[in-house]
């Protein structure tokens, strides 16, 4: 469990080594406080939507899963990416909802980037990578766990490092994103290197 | 058949307006299937046929789809013509669909469809729709096959399989270079391509209608990954 919990964070970071995320990881890592708070939304929302595709992927859309509930078996599992899209909407629409009735404060610092979320493809894909991979609920929760963190920490850094070129000159056309990119990889590396030694 | 309008749609994209280096839309799939051509064209083909075939329902049933519920509505259609995509690709080439793992369906989140269906779909008739929808595929698959090519003719020595650089261990005196089929080779050499499109960009003058079209995906981009 440990194990994929650091791998998920370091080894196989889903932003540096499975690419997902890609637009708003670039688009939101301009300043380190905006990249911090999508960074934090984005373990609430995973920890929330892969565990609960976990659930229903195992109860209703696994091959004969429906059989244990007294229906005839039949394979549904083409359903999955549909599923998986609804709850993931679904369930960022209640979150939405829950903090801005009971937690006001909380809405207005994560308000912003909820709906960012929503078709974000680190989400779906974290949920996609649970069912192919087959986890069970406690493993999707620490995997869900440590994808989070792992995506927040290499958006800080990315963000941390684009503040400080801002007084760095680079060529003129590769400002920016190209920068962005170049930047990625190096932090890409860096990630696969400390998954290496570890 | 070939207007001067229908050129311009199909070719813009490819010349100046390329959807992954300018407009950076569909930038997770570009990186992640890039190891080897044959995943990449794979790719290639499952992206054009979902984004013509979305762009041109969608844009058939423009009249018909109620503002606030537009974004439901295109998920559901494009989820519905990946899943079909996915399936067809289970079935006559399954080895290319495992090593795509996840990636075919997340095609559904794929900003570059979504985006032009809400940008473009949405607003033009169903001709000019396929013929965006077109020239934006090209525009992805050109990048992604020069990513996937360089990378797997650096990394292996070799195009679609067949060598073409001989390894040492061949007797030859190419040695592959491992890094290339590692993750941030791809971020360098799509931040390469960045670099040529945007000084590209800079050097043509854009034209009027052009500029307009990326505002309004940049807007987009903000609120739908």
């Amino acid at each position: 469990m440990t194990e994929l919990f650091i791998a998920s964070i370091f080894g196989d970071n889903i932003a540096l080594a499975f690419f997902l995320g890609m637009c708003t990881f670039l688009a939101v890592s301009r300043r380190v406080s905006t990249a911090l708070g999508l960074g934090v939304c984005m373990v609430i929302v995973l920890m929330l939507t892969v565990p609960l595709n976990q659930l229903v992927y195992e109860y209703i859309v696994q091959p004969d899963a429906l059989t244990r509930f007294g229906m005839p078996p039949m394979d549904l599992s083409f359903l999955t990416l549909v599923s998986a899209i609804g709850i993931i909407a679904a369930a960022v629409q209640i979150l939405e909802m829950l903090l801005y009735r009971y937690a006001p404060a909380l809405f207005d610092a994560m308000g912003v980037f909820l709906p960012l979320l929503t078709v974000n493809c680190a989400i779906l894909g974290a949920s996609l990578f649970m069912v192919e991979r087959q986890y069970d609920f406690t493993t999707s929760l620490v995997y869900a766990g440590g994808s989070g963190i792992g995506w927040a920490l290499a958006i800080v850094l990315l963000a941390a490092i684009r503040q400080r070129l801002e007084f760095s000159r680079i060529p003129e056309h590769l400002q920016g994103l190209g920068m962005a990119f170049i930047l990625t990889g190096l932090l890409s590396m860096g990630f696969a290197a400390l998954a290496e030694t570890t | 058949m070939l207007n001067k309008r229908t050129l311009n749609l199909i070719g813009a994209p490819l010349r100046r307006n390329n959807p992954v280096t300018v407009q950076t839309l569909g930038i997770c799939s570009a990186l992640a299937v890039t190891t080897s051509v044959q995943t990449a064209l794979t790719m290639c083909v499952a992206l054009t046929a979902v984004l013509c075939l979305s762009s041109t329902i969608i844009s058939a049933l423009r009249q018909y789809i109620p503002n606030s519920t537009r974004l439901i509505i295109q998920i559901t259609i494009i989820a519905s013509l990946v899943i079909v995509v996915d399936l067809f690709l289970k079935a006559f080439v399954f080895d290319i669909s495992q090593r795509l793992s996840v990636f075919v369906s997340l095609i559904v989140t794929n900003c570059l469809v979504l985006g032009r269906a809400e940008a473009f779909a949405m607003k033009n008739p169903v001709r000019a729709s396929l013929m965006d929808a077109i020239g934006n595929s090209m525009g992805y698959s050109l990048v992604l096959l020069i990513v996937a090519s360089t990378r797997e003719l650096f990394g292996t020595g070799q195009l679609f399989g067949y060598t073409v650089l001989t390894r040492v261990e061949d007797g030859g005196w190419f040695e592959p270079l491992d890094f290339m089929l590692k993750a941030p080779s791809a971020f360098f050499i799509i931040g390469l391509l960045v670099w040529v499109g945007h000084k590209r960009n800079v050097d043509t003058p854009v034209a009027h209608e052009q500029h307009h079209t990326t505002v309004v995906i940049s807007d987009h981009r903000t609120s739908h990954d």
